[in-house]
């Protein structure tokens, strides 16, 4: 809801020119393309797109868990270093430490020989000097913290023994372990009920709110994006087509790919309309891409200026960046009709 | 919500667990005993005879037959070969003029000890050559280390253990031609040829499960977020990766005693061990029914016993297991 | 022992889904097809009779004349080897022939029709599994007798339970399968149900398995042959060819080592064949 929080030496994390490259046998895959986005102190950060737009794999390069052949270039600035040039050593120091990641199955992202316990003290281990008295309380104090009840028996259960909701709480708390200034969510509740997926978002917003801690949120669901994030990013095929203050963005997108995601959520205002997908489908992004903007074979706005080559991105308001041409004359949601 | 297990149900359980498999076996045992009585008494050659030898004439051998309970009726007749075995009476050898539960306890630890030796030797060989291979796949190494454990996967133990005795033994003198050695320490020595080559196969089994399990652990989620809470690469492996790679290798291997007790006959034969594999196959031969009867009882009961162990090693290595 | 589990696609549509075999099938095919040829055309290739005695070219080492050798009664090693092909090709086929044909056909019953003959058919699995093979062929032969004959006799008897095993585990995992239970709703008969949709799904491991295990069976056999249970000498079979040479494995190791090699190369090539099979037949996720 406010603009990008910056500490007096400026944003947390800033992500400059981010590309990523899979060799595969079919040639390179550009994963990541040029993308470049800030996150504050204490901000909420949410990526919103499809399945294939790149979102998951920009968390996962943030932090070097790509495996080779992977290339990865530009800019992941932590502080003063930039993390893509830094040491294995110092990132793991970072990983784990200074960020955290958590994922959306907590079924298989945890590991189902270990208790929860030993999960979150190999973690306190790596990064903390305590005693093993010591390291037990933080860990049923953690456990606590995300919500668990009876944290100190909780601590010798292992993963298969918890219901799902609450596997996602222990997965967090094991990525809270060494007090991670940022924490990096992949769907997190992607695959939990929506009741569940309330309680975890919730959860969230209270640890942030208690630590201090920034997010990124990747999501495909823009309500989850209203719900929690106080800016959002949007990414399509790779690139980053859209950057905003949450409300404003709902408000009024700049941009037609987020014009159709907005439209295709179901609203509960005004009369009962049917739901407007965007039509068409993400784009192969191992062939080559046609000129253009990527979006423009799906569009309902294209002029072929738009297909001549790739708009950059622009400054379009206040904290809002667009890689529209049409920003400006995009209707209102409220205005589009059935 | 369920609540995790104290630590004192899940031991009650698994003695529980432990019990229920021995009742099990029983079925199971009582079918061998009869499969086995039923062999014995299918083997060409009159027993009676044998024992006789010369001084063959109907009277002697009515007499024989007597002695020995022969002229009962069969069901009777295995009923008191039940009640003998209870007891702990497997007969006596006729070529070793032994009883036979002595020719057991003197040779099945040899047999035994060579199978386990052979048993680690193989991890050793498979676990670094999995690791190795599943980590570097599709280069040089991995395909090197497969190449040599699938030759071991088709080399025959007879002709593994006559090339080695061969070349080892025999030309450099590095290792004694056959028997066992007068100590326990010493049998270290002189058992590694035959564990040598009755390990290989087996390794080679084990190693191909394993590289695969640990390719589909690779792949496995919890590996990303152990990695990504900067945990050090060989922590990850060892505690993430082979902790649960192994688990099926373990299970594996487990069951493969059987068959690396079966192997073990040919191994002793080539060296000359005294152990309960090369006892069987003389025996056969000489027609020494009552060995072969009380050996394919005890292979049984032991094996038997190595599935229960793994099954139990199954279930505490894997916590999903449920033991009730 | 452990089978690739079919995925559930009706009929035949799923095998041979993409054909790239990988190049170890190849080699294990050229392998075997070579075995095959010397098996069945071994005057073509041996250059000596492979009995005939000849006592004034005893323990020769390897030469231009002998390319293998000579054994202690003066017979070229490599002939015997080449003759020998066809011992132990046979005992690749008639070790498993039975075990397939018999332990597919009951493996299917037993997993379709469930009930107490599925009952007393684990009786009998647990019982075959708690014996080394070896040592219940080797019981089942002495009882018999040695030769070749008993030895396949022997060897089947003991062999079939484990194709059983996996053709019924088979069976029952596409009994569950989504298109069996949409086939049942269809109101098919159960007859067209087993034949034309499990059955070809669930037959196919059991065909992989098959090249292995004809690997497996020459090993057996030749092992069965080195101790004295199977093949007789003076038959050329490979195994009782490295027996007899095991007392001049210092002076004239050749006698041993070729046949020996040899052997072991027809079980790599078999091997290949039945993981490229399997490799090429799996369902790709």
């Amino acid at each position: 809801m406010s603009p990008v929080r910056t500490t007096s030496a400026g944003p947390l994390l800033s992500v400059r020119h981010l590309e990523t490259t899979f060799h595969t046998q079919r040639g390179p895959l550009h994963a990541v393309r040029d993308v470049s986005f800030d996150v504050g102190a204490g901000e909420v950060l949410g990526i919103v797109g499809e399945s294939g737009s790149g979102k998951s794999v920009t968390l996962r390069s943030i932090l070097r868990l790509l495996r080779p052949p992977t290339k990865v270039t530009g800019e992941v600035r932590w502080g003063d270093e930039n993390l893509l040039d830094v040491s294995a050593r110092r990132m793991r120091q970072v990983t784990g430490g200074e960020i955290s990641m958590i994922f959306q199955e907590p079924a298989t992202a945890l590991n189902p020989v270990l208790t929860v316990g030993e999960q979150i003290l190999e973690s306190l281990r790596e990064h903390e000097r305590l005693s093993a008295a010591a390291a037990t309380d933080r860990a049923a104090e953690l456990l606590d913290l995300v919500g668990i009840p009876s944290p100190r028996e909780r601590l010798k259960a292992y993963p298969h023994e918890f219901s799902g909701g609450m596997r996602q709480r222990a997965m967090i708390a094991i990525a809270l372990a060494s007090s991670p200034r940022l924490l990096l969510a992949d769907e997190p509740t992607t695959a939990l009920d929506v009741t569940i997926q309330d309680q975890i978002l919730k959860l969230l917003l209270r640890l942030r709110e208690q630590l201090g801690m920034s997010v990124i949120l990747v999501t495909h669901d823009l309500g989850v994006v209203a719900q929690t994030c106080d800016r959002v990013t949007v990414m399509y095929a790779g690139r980053l087509v859209e950057t905003a203050p949450v409300r404003a963005l709902f408000t009024q997108p700049r941009h037609a790919y987020t014009l159709g995601l907005r439209l295709s959520l179901p609203s509960s205002v005004g009369r009962r309309q049917p739901l407007k997908p965007i039509p068409g489908a993400p784009p192969d992004l191992r062939a080559l891409l046609p000129p253009g903007c990527p979006f423009a074979p799906r569009c309902g706005f294209v002029t072929d200026a738009c297909r001549a080559e790739e708009p950059k991105r622009r400054r379009v308001d206040e904290d809002h960046t667009s890689a529209c041409i049409h920003h400006d004359t995009l209707p209102a949601p409220s205005e589009v009709a059935a | 919500m369920p609540t995790p297990r104290a630590p004192e149900d899940a031991s009650v359980n698994r003695l529980q667990y432990i019990v229920t498999r021995l009742l099990q076996m029983i079925p199971t045992m009582l079918v061998i005993m009869i499969l086995v009585f039923a062999l014995v008494r299918l083997l060409p050659g009159d027993p009676a005879v044998a024992i006789l030898g010369d001084r063959v004439t109907p009277q002697a051998i009515a007499r024989v037959h007597k002695e020995l309970g022969l002229d009962k009726p069969i069901p009777l007749q295995f009923w008191y070969f039940l009640e003998r075995v209870v007891q702990g009476n497997l007969g006596t050898s006729v070529n070793l003029k032994v009883p036979v539960i002595q020719l057991i306890a003197d040779r099945m630890p040899i047999t035994l000890g060579l199978t386990l030796y052979a048993g680690m030797l193989a991890l050793l060989m498979s676990v670094p050559a999995a690791v190795l291979s599943a980590l570097r796949r599709g280069t040089w190494i991995d395909n090197l280390i497969r190449a040599i454990f699938q030759v071991g996967l088709s080399l025959p133990v007879f002709y593994l253990s006559l090339q080695l005795l061969t070349v080892f033994g025999a030309r450099l003198r590095w290792f004694p031609v056959g028997g066992v050695g007068p100590t326990l320490t010493s049998d270290l020595y002189y058992l590694f040829l035959p564990a040598l080559s009755l390990g290989f196969y087996l390794a080679a089994i084990l190693m191909r499960n394993l590289r695969s399990s640990i390719l589909e652990v690779l792949d496995a989620e919890y590996v990303d977020f152990a990695r990504s809470k900067g945990i050090r690469p060989r922590l990850v492996l060892l505690r993430h990766i082979l902790r649960n790679a192994l688990i099926s290798t373990v299970t594996l291997f487990g069951l493969s005693i059987g068959q690396l007790m079966g192997g073990a006959v040919i191994t002793e034969t080539v060296f000359a061990i005294p152990g309960v594999g090369r006892l069987m196959v003389t025996s056969i031969f000489g027609r020494d029914y009552a060995v072969v009867q009380g050996l394919t009882l005890a292979f049984a009961i032991v094996i038997m016993v190595v599935f229960l162990l793994t099954d139990l090693v199954y279930s505490v290595l894997d916590p999903r297991t449920k033991v009730a | 022992m452990a089978a690739p589990s079919a995925a559930a696609r009706p009929g035949r549509s799923r095998r041979l889904a993409s054909f790239r075999p990988k190049p170890t099938l190849l080699i294990g095919a050229a392998i075997v097809l070579v075995m095959i040829a010397m098996a069945l055309f071994p005057q073509l290739i041996a250059p000596y009779n492979p009995t005939t005695f000849d006592y004034n070219a005893i323990l020769q080492a390897p030469s231009a004349q002998h390319w293998f050798g000579t054994d202690n009664f003066g017979r070229d090693v490599l002939s015997r080897v080449v003759y020998g092909s066809r011992i132990d090709m046979q005992i690749a086929l008639f070790t498993t022939l039975f075990p397939v044909l018999f332990g597919t056909l009951m493996g299917a019953l037993t997993g379709y029709l469930r009930g107490w003959l599925d009952a007393l058919f684990g009786r009998i699995v647990d019982v075959v599994m708690v014996f080394p093979f070896l040592i219940l062929v080797i019981a089942i032969v002495a009882m018999l007798g040695p030769g070749l004959t008993n030895m396949y006799l022997a060897v089947s008897v003991v062999n079939w339970v484990y194709y059983a095993r996996l053709v019924r585990g088979e069976t029952l995992v596409q009994n569950q399968s989504e298109y069996v239970q949409a086939a049942r709703v269809m109101g098919y008969s159960p007859s067209r149900i087993i034949f034309r949709h499990i059955f070809p799904n669930a037959v196919t491991p059991a065909i992989v398995y098959w090249m292995t295990d004809m690997s497996l069976g020459i090993l057996l056999g030749a092992s069965l042959g080195y101790l004295g249970l199977g093949a007789q000498p003076p038959t050329a079979e490979w195994g009782v060819m490295v027996a007899d040479g095991k007392n001049f494995m210092v002076t004239a190791p050749w006698i041993s080592t070729y046949p020996g090699l040899v052997l072991t190369l027809a079980g790599v090539g078999f091997s290949l064949v039945g993981d490229g099979l399997a490799d090429l037949l799996r369902p790709k996720r």
